[in-house]
């Protein structure tokens, strides 16, 4: 390295030169968000963002969860008249719209915001001003998307928004013009918090943290990343041509022009089943941790572990098509991706058995994390049954668009993602609030929503094999459905019960739990080693990793290394593979920027749906807010 | 917070360096991966398009390449500053790094100039039929490429001359010729897919 590159100030001030609580509190003022509105606003602090992103998903989820809630209500007697048909269409798009989209995916990556700079042992996520933009991208998608609801303009063509259904033929109007935007905005969102990951993740954790000490959770955000950078672009596709289709006139889902609507099933799809992974691969990363920190032993079977969550990284790609059986496709094809959706069950058993292996040599603990882990096993392995079922096509043919496929993707998504996520929520939450959750309301979380999600979807299995159709608005009393409707409807209600609990034990644990101290759990990786809730440097000092659970293996002081500026934003940036420290880079300082970047980048796609001037004039501010964005502004962190 | 001990001193350590020692390296990176990505699946809908259909292309005349063929040697051709820009980053050699940057703002001008006037040579219109929207959306999605890549340029030309055109700078220069190379290599199976493909 040239001697340019070694040059440095000598009169900055280094965390060698001091130490204790002078330190932590320059540090503090350092990497702080500042008061006031504008502060607020500014802020690319890792955890505020990210305690913005839970917030923020969790009211979508309540939404998605009201939405399915009207709709129980109409499906629990035949011919009830609680909602009409417009509405019901619009319900159970919103509905699955905004669990996938606004719930699923960013409540995952606001976790993974959360945590993996604290288990990474480093100051910050790379790019936080991209990740303050990404948020509001995404607060302004899902905010258009619900206004758009309250309107009557709410999207009425299911979350998958099959063509012709959705072109300008068949749903002429705005409402699909809504729903393909919502989805660039979302898509944006994601795909700036992939590329953020995977650079924290391969260039800032902390000295000597090499590949194989990689923390489980790290492993599953970081190969869902992957998964995002080549499975959104599809989408992002797709609605983009959808959208050009309804308003300018072009061909791409018109077969009298020479185009296809398979071409959006395919294209969809592409990016629809690894969604599923970026769903469940983050809560997979969580289950580990809550596994490895129950059971009071490191994971059995660490490699086969990270083996198995990049093995299905892959194998989510060669998928796709088994939505599409009922399509007519050739057989060989359809043979092909019969034998991928069976093969895809191989790691997903390997994790259970290491999971489950882990908690047989260990000494469980079962607190309510555990017990949702549980809940999880049980759920999910239920889930995977019946996805083997659907995989093969003679099987599809006869349920496809019935109640059991319905019945089978909760299983997967709210036994895959939900359990865990909640589980999650328990054994993080006194770190980002410093106060212990309710065990008592915990344990009852548990039962309710364990019973009543049981309630609300087994029967739908059963309502699938008698042939109910699913994204119907009522049925006949002839066709004998009604009981097990009823049943699946008092499950729901149940399990609406359990989130409300759920809600007042957040609510009030945050202000009366007990304190938790820094280490509740006595958990071994690197988050549990800095105050509850962090400072906003994270850490005084960047710790030096020797082994996988650093906190079990350093039972005293922990080592650290030093030389970092105190006075600027600095963090070690290291090599790929062994970690080894190489730069002592600059992170950016707040700025107003990103929320106006963000707020010009919304107001162009929310006019390109009235008329595609919009692209070109919403440019100009776009344009400038970015150039504000990346034009220094003579802070130290600019220009070292 | 956990009590702690020192056990190494990186005081030592450069604030900012070259290529992959850089976080921006590895963002710029990403980006590419997944705009790549994008470009891939335009592709693949472009030959699903060309095998749904008994004739290729939907439209009496395929487009005129000349505007495209004179627009690749151009590309091609831009290789060359591009990788002056870049090494005389590294060498932090500022008046070379701002002439390089300005050649490469004119190149970037040109390019679009040539890019508008394809538009007009394609021999059918977005709404014609799916030939000329998979067409329009293919060349418009790379013109995306272009237009922010001499954006970007332009806004770092001006700042290496103000009194911002020190230290790490020269490495975001180098990450922005890295970019370049990526909108160049990109380009290449388009031109095959939106020239050749409908004379094959
Ligand atoms: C909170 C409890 C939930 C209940 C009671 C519930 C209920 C329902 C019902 C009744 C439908 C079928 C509507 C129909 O076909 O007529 C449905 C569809 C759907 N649900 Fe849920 N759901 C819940 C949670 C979730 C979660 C957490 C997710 C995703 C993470 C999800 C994703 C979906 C999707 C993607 C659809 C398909 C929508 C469509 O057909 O376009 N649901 N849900």
């Amino acid at each position: 390295m040239s001697d340019a590159l070694a040059r440095r100030d000598e009169r900055d001030l280094r965390d060698t030169m001091v130490d204790g609580s002078e330190l932590h509190a320059r540090l503090a003022k350092t990497w702080g968000t500042g008061r006031g509105l504008i502060a607020a606003l500014s802020t690319v602090d890792h955890k505020i963002v990210a305690r913005r992103y839970l917030v923020t998903a969790f009211v979508f989820l309540f939404l998605g969860g009201l939405s399915a809630a009207a709709m129980r209500i109409q499906l629990a007697r035949p011919e009830n008249q609680f909602i009409g048909p417009d509405l019901y269409n619009q319900l159970f798009t919103m509905h699955g719209t905004t669990m996938m989209f606004l719930f699923a995916v960013p409540v995952m990556e606001a976790v993974g915001i959360y945590l993996v700079p604290l288990m990474l042992g480093t100051r910050n996520i790379a790019f936080p001003r991209l990740n303050a933009f990404s948020y509001w991208v995404f607060l302004f998608g899902g905010l258009f998307l619900w206004v758009a609801f309250i309107l009557n303009i709410g999207p009425d063509v299911g979350w998958f928004a099959y063509t012709p259904l959705s072109g300008p033929q068949y749903s002429p109007g705005k409402r699909t013009d809504v729903w393909a935007q919502m989805i660039t905005f979302t898509e944006i969102a994601a795909l700036a918090t992939a590329v953020e990951f995977i650079v924290t993740i391969l260039k800032q954790r902390a000295p000597g943290m090499t590949l194989d000490r990689i923390p489980l959770f790290v492993w599953a955000i970081l190969v869902t990343s992957f998964v995002i950078v080549f499975a959104m672009p599809a989408v992002m596709v797709a609605s983009t041509m959808l959208i050009l289709d309804r308003l300018i006139g072009t061909h791409f889902f018109n077969p009298s022009e020479g185009g296809d609507s398979l071409l959006w099933q395919h294209l969809f799809w592409f990016f629809g089943h690894p969604e599923v992974y970026i769903i469940f691969l983050p809560a997979a990363g969580m289950v580990s941790s809550i596994v490895v920190a129950f059971a009071r032993r490191p994971a059995l079977g660490y490699l086969p572990l990270v083996l198995s969550l990049i093995a299905v990284g892959f194998l989510s790609f060669g998928l796709w098509v088994h939505h599409m059986f009922t399509t007519g496709l050739p057989q060989l094809g359809a043979a092909f991706f019969t034998a991928n959706s069976m093969l895809i069950a191989i790691p997903n058993g390997i994790q259970i058995f290491c999971w489950i292996a882990t908690l047989w040599g260990g000494k469980p603990v079962f607190r309510t994390p555990l017990l949702f882990v549980l809940g999880f096993f049980f759920i999910f392995v239920l889930g995977g049954l019946s996805g083997i079922m659907l995989a093969s096509v003679p099987i599809d043919t006869q349920v496809h668009d019935t109640y059991f496929v319905v019945a089978h993707f909760h299983y997967v998504l709210i036994g895959g993602a939900v359990f865990p996520l909640l589980g999650a929520v328990y054994y993080w939450f006194p770190k980002i609030t410093g106060r212990m959750m309710s065990e008592r309301l915990g344990r009852w979380n548990f039962w309710l929503a364990f019973i009543g999600f049981n309630l609300a979807f087994f029967p739908m299995h059963l309502l699938g094999l008698q042939g109910m159709p699913r994204r119907v608005y009522t049925y006949q009393p002839e066709m004998g459905w009604g009981t097990l409707n009823l049943l699946a409807t008092i499950g729901s209600v149940i399990l609406l019960i359990s989130f409300v609990l759920f809600l007042w034990n957040v609510v009030s644990s945050n202000r009366r739990g007990e304190i938790a101290g820094d280490n509740p759990w006595d958990a071994g990786t690197l988050e549990w080693a800095t105050s509850s809730p962090p400072p906003p440097q994270n850490f005084d000092r960047i710790p030096l990793v020797t082994s996988r659970e650093p906190l079990w293996a350093e039972r005293g002081p922990l080592p650290v290394v030093g030389g970092l500026a105190v006075d600027m934003r600095q963090v070690v940036v290291g090599t790929v593979t062994e970690a080894r420290p190489i730069l002592r880079e600059s992170s950016p300082e707040p700025s107003i920027w990103p929320l106006f970047a963000a707020i010009a980048v919304g107001g162009t796609f929310l006019g390109s749906i009235f008329t595609p001037w919009a692209v070109v004039w919403g440019s100009i501010p776009v344009a400038i807010t970015l150039i504000g964005w990346f034009w220094p502004s003579g802070s130290p962190e600019d220009e070292k | 917070m956990k009590a702690h001990r020192l056990a190494e001193d990186l005081s030592a350590l450069p604030t900012y360096g070259f290529g992959t020692s850089m976080t921006m390296w590895w963002g710029t990176l990403g980006f590419c991966a997944l705009e790549g990505m994008g470009f891939a699946l335009a592709i693949g809908a472009y030959l699903y398009l060309v095998h749904v259909n008994a004739q290729w292309p939907l439209a009496d005349v395929p487009p005129n390449h000349w505007p495209g063929t004179i627009l690749t040697i151009i590309l091609l051709a831009s290789i060359w500053p591009n990788l002056q820009a870049e090494r005389r980053a590294r060498e932090e050699n500022l008046p070379a790094v701002r002439r390089w940057l300005i050649v490469m703002c004119a190149l970037g001008a040109l390019l679009v100039a040539i890019r508008f006037y394809e538009f007009t040579q394609l021999n059918v219109r977005w709404d014609q039929n799916a030939y000329g929207s998979i067409t329009w959306i293919i060349l418009g999605l790379h013109a995306a490429h272009l237009l922010t890549d001499l954006g970007d340029t332009a806004v770092l030309a001006a700042l290496m001359f103000t009194r911002h055109a020190k230290g790490k700078r020269f490495s975001d220069v180098e990450d922005n010729a890295f970019y370049w190379y990526f909108v160049v290599g990109s380009w290449l199976p388009l031109y095959l897919l939106v020239y050749w493909v409908p004379r094959w």
